[in-house]
């Protein structure tokens, strides 16, 4: 970590030499490796070992970056060179800058995200192998794998400025996960499951993981389309969470001062139904979404998005704070576990309360318009009638405007998906348009 | 001008001092009892952008990354290590890793270099240095300016130009030795544009594997500001989509993402190596209705998904994927090419040194028919025409595709009507192709803005289609009824 620390300030240093009335720069390693087995026996071992670093360097208001992977002197000074190159020829903008000296998270806090996984690539290997072949022995109808897959890593990041700020963290992350391939007749279907944490201690077992790609991959088979309907819709909480990320997308500084998000000037208005609160928690130890400062070097605290289904706050970096005339939020880079309110009831009993509707399982495509809210997507899951799930289907499509969407959000369960960046349950939306045959 | 292996040893092993005789050594030292293939692959990619917001250039950005990949392989096994240092140590230590793939002693020799030479599809020019830095800001300026004037109902102008300059050198363990020089631009415009109160944007750009020069030659910017605008325009008048499977025409060029999405990525060598992909052990049977001729081509000078030779050194060819509706050959790599049987496809692609190479695509497209655009138009009593695109997503197992419309209109009693708001349309690959039942004498390649990805690694490609229809496809708007 010295090294890094001394790295961003020889860096830094450099762009003084230069000319550059401020700068900034972060430096990045990452170590680990990936292996994956297929039919039981290793397929690839890869070791990753990445390192980067990138500055920004300002002549008053104007701003000229660059980015490189060599850490030579040499290469160093010839990016810093190139980046105060573009300077002189980009334009005076009045928000361009570093964070003010009162924003910086001079007194960040030590978040505990680093534990490393003792396990050599030999061991992985077994471990990728035993999982899948579990996997495969598990149902007569699973008839090939795409494999499963263990992946290990190391992370080392150093943020520093030219207002004497620097920000040191470092975190791990692992990830275990399984592809099956069911087939019956003319058929096929593919499905995974997968574990990821910063703490080994916190992964699921192999024969979880291995057991859930199975019953995934096997519920799939013989999935019909469906007559086109409008009827009420659950999103599972994996599949909620990038309901809420579209969210995030929309109340994002850049997307809100280039007028390209439906809640351009909606402070204070109602977006969510008056039970819903959303919020950020970014200094959750073992969490995959913590930071102990942002992008920017400014404090990250816990933000409060939505209270009582208004919206209180965007999501702000320093540049798009001024942009707007307002103060940043710590989200340079984005939102640190966002988590949204939820009611007692898991995914089991929010079927239950359907007489009708879709359990979406998986969406596809990009198919979501943030300027205008509108949201159109391929998807596959099960039918429901009666608070029952009846069959699973697939190749239709899911519709409406996520303004509708969020206003229409009846419940969210209990079942916290804590996997990525935003925590939340499975969200009931109210109704949707579906598309099929 | 210097040729591509003369800029590629002055870039890439120069600087350390590396000479054929140490790398052979270590790729000698991959190969062992049990290693029965490896290459290296020497990768230095220069690139910069400038972005053009509120009317002023914001910022701009220079990178380089350099780096040197190692892959032994095995059977079916791969081993694969990279380091950011072009220098012998961190080689050595890579080589060292990747060969650990199998229980691997001693050292078998290489074969000697045998150097291929291919003919370039593009120049090796250095797109970069290609224009001034006052040239780059003024056209950015110039665009910026042109736009604002074309409508009162701009609100937001954001226009970004990007070059990328490429150096690649492979050595494999069978003695092939190959240089590539790729140059790369890029010019975006997208707009926003409000109504009474609506806002809608709209996007365009375009480029491919040349110098700046291709955008100050014939005020490309300004083709793209129009189509950026003209996009908006209509999506200020869309209504609701419609909801519910009807026939569907798709207009020529970018539309070609159906090829992409429901043919290409089925017919990658890997998946159907492991029987993984809904078109394994298809071959020879009929796929598609017979009005469909699917290529992808590699060897298209100057085009964004064109390749002289992919990044295993092969050279890229125009293969044939499907020939009046039968399935011809799948995309091949190396690796999953021997596993099968088969030859390179000239598919092998890469993201980076930091990444093992698979199956891509290159520029695939439909072959043109016989219809003229209106007969197909005209003989639609009700339904979609869909001239624009997003993006779209495959599961290749299954066959599902979407891709998302971002203009599109109504076709009712034979004439194109209103237009509607972006839809996904969704469909099952063999399934669509097989109600194709007009294809048009219109085949336009896309204006050089594809990116395609898989498995986590990214490459420029390139599609392209005459207008087409389809008999009945399921399209995800909201008016139902």
């Amino acid at each position: 970590m010295d090294n890094l620390k001394n790295l961003v300030e020889s860096i830094l240093a450099e762009a003084k030499r230069q000319g550059a009335t401020d700068a900034e720069v972060d430096v990045g390693t990452n170590k680990g490796f990936t292996v994956s087995s297929r039919k039981a026996e290793v397929e690839s071992v890869e070791y990753h070992q990445d390192k980067g670093i990138s500055l920004n360097v300002y002549f008053g208001k104007r701003l000229g970056s660059a980015s490189l992977s060599d850490f030579s002197r040499e290469a160093i000074e010839s990016a810093v060179k190139a980046a105060c190159n573009i300077a002189r020829f980009t334009d005076e903008d009045p928000c361009s800058g570093l964070a003010e000296k009162e924003l910086l998270a001079f007194n960040y806090p030590e978040i505990e995200l680093f534990f490393p996984w003792k396990i050599s690539v030999a061991e992985a290997i077994k471990l990728a192998c035993e999982c899948e072949a579990i996997a495969l022995a598990k149902d007569k109808r699973i008839s090939n794998s795409e494999g499963a897959m263990i992946t290990t890593s190391e992370s080392y990041h150093a943020y520093g400025n030219s207002q004497g700020f620097i920000g040191l963290s470092s975190a791990t992350r692992h990830e275990i996960s399984c592809v099956m391939i069911a087939k019956e007749k003319e058929e096929m279907q593919r499905d995974f499951s997968y574990t990821t944490a910063c703490d080994p201690d916190m992964l699921r077992s192999i024969k979880d993981i291995a057991n859930e790609a199975v019953d995934r991959t096997i519920r799939r088979l013989g999935a019909k389309s469906l007559k086109t309907c409008k009827v009420p819709v659950i999103f599972p909480a994996e599949e909620a969470r990038g309901l809420l990320g579209h969210f995030v997308s929309a109340i994002q500084g850049g997307s809100l001062y280039r007028k390209s998000s439906f809640l351009v000037d909606h402070l204070g208005k109602k977006v969510f139904p008056e039970h819903i609160q959303i919020q950020e928690h970014p200094h959750l130890a073992k969490a995959l979404g913590s930071a102990p400062f942002d992008d920017d070097g400014v404090n990250t605290t816990d933000n409060i998005f939505i209270e009582n289904g208004i919206l209180r706050n965007y999501c702000l970096s320093v540049y798009s704070a001024r942009k707007l005339g307002m103060k940043s939020t710590g989200n340079a880079g984005g939102v640190h576990n966002l988590s949204i309110s939820h009611s007692e009831k898991d995914l089991e009993a929010l079927i239950k309360t359907m007489d009708k509707g879709l359990l979406v399982t998986e969406v596809m495509g990009q198919g979501i318009n943030i300027v205008t809210g509108d949201y159109s997507r391929g998807a596959s899951g099960f039918w429901i009638e009666h608070g029952k799930i009846q069959y699973p289907v697939d190749e239709i499509t899911i519709a409406g405007n996520l303004r509708d969407i969020y206003a229409r959000v009846i419940e969210i369960g209990n079942d916290i998906d804590r996997r990525g960046n935003i925590h939340t349950g499975s969200i009931l939306i109210e109704e949707m348009t579906v598309a099929g045959c | 001008m210097m040729q591509p292996f003369e800029i590629a040893r002055k870039n890439l092993l120069d600087p350390a001092g590396l000479t054929d005789l140490q790398l052979q050594n270590v790729l000698s030292h991959v190969l062992g009892n049990s290693i029965d293939n490896a290459d290296l692959y020497f990768q230095a990619s220069y690139t910069e952008s400038w972005v053009l917001e509120d009317g002023i250039i914001k910022g701009g950005s220079y990178n380089i990354d350099r780096g040197v990949g190692v892959r032994a392989m095995s059977g079916e096994k791969t081993g694969f290590a990279y380091s950011d240092d072009i220098i012998l140590p961190a080689l050595e230590q890579a080589a060292k890793a990747a060969r650990s793939i199998s229980n691997n002693d001693g050292a078998t020799p290489v074969k000697a270099w045998e150097m291929s030479i291919e003919k370039q599809l593009y120049l090796p020019v250095n797109p970069l240095t290609s224009a001034t830095e006052t040239e780059k800001v003024a056209l950015l300026q110039k665009i910026d300016k042109y736009t604002r004037a074309l409508d009162s109902r701009v609100i937001q102008v954001n226009i970004s130009l990007a070059a990328e300059f490429e150096t690649i050198l492979v050595m494999a363990s069978d003695g092939h030795l190959a240089a590539d020089v790729r140059p790369l631009v890029r010019l975006n415009v997208s707009v926003v544009m409000e109504q009474n109160g609506r806002r809608e944007q709209g996007y365009a750009g375009g480029g491919g594997r040349y110098d700046y020069q291709y955008f100050f030659a014939d005020d490309k910017g300004f083709e793209y500001a129009k189509e950026a605008v003209r996009q908006a325009a209509v999506n200020l008048e869309a209504v609701d989509a419609p909801a519910g499977a009807m026939p569907v025409v798709l207009g020529p060029g970018w539309p070609g993402v159906l090829l992409h999405e429901a043919v290409g990525h089925g017919l990658e060598g890997d998946f159907n190596r492991k029987g993984t992909s809904l078109y394994s052990g298809q071959m020879g049977k009929q796929v598609a209705s017979t009005l469909c001729t699917v290529v992808d081509n590699g060897s298209l000078p100057n085009r964004r998904g064109s390749l002289t030779i992919d990044d295993e050194g092969t050279p890229t060819q125009c293969t044939v994927l499907i020939e009046n509706g039968i399935l011809r050959n799948y995309l091949q790599d190396k690796r999953n090419a021997r596993l099968m049987g088969m030859k390179s496809t000239g598919n092998g692609r890469r993201e980076s040194y930091a990444s093992m190479p698979m199956p891509r695509m290159t520029n695939t497209y439909l072959l043109p028919g016989k219809s003229k655009p209106e007969e197909i138009i005209a003989s639609v009593k009700k339904g979609l025409y869909a001239v624009n695109f997003g993006g779209g997503q495959v599961d290749i197992t299954s066959g599902k595709f979407v891709f998302s419309a971002c203009e599109a209109y109504l076709i009712e009693d034979g004439k194109i009507t209103k237009p509607v708001k972006g839809a996904t349309l969704i469909g099952n690959g063999p399934e669509v192709l097989s109600k194709v039942s007009m294809v048009g004498d219109d085949l336009q390649l896309d204006s050089g803005i594809g990116i395609c990805g898989k498995d986590g690694q990214s490459v420029p490609v390139g599609v392209g289609q005459p207008t087409l229809k389809v008999d009945s496809m399921t399209v995800g708007g909201t008016h139902h009824g």
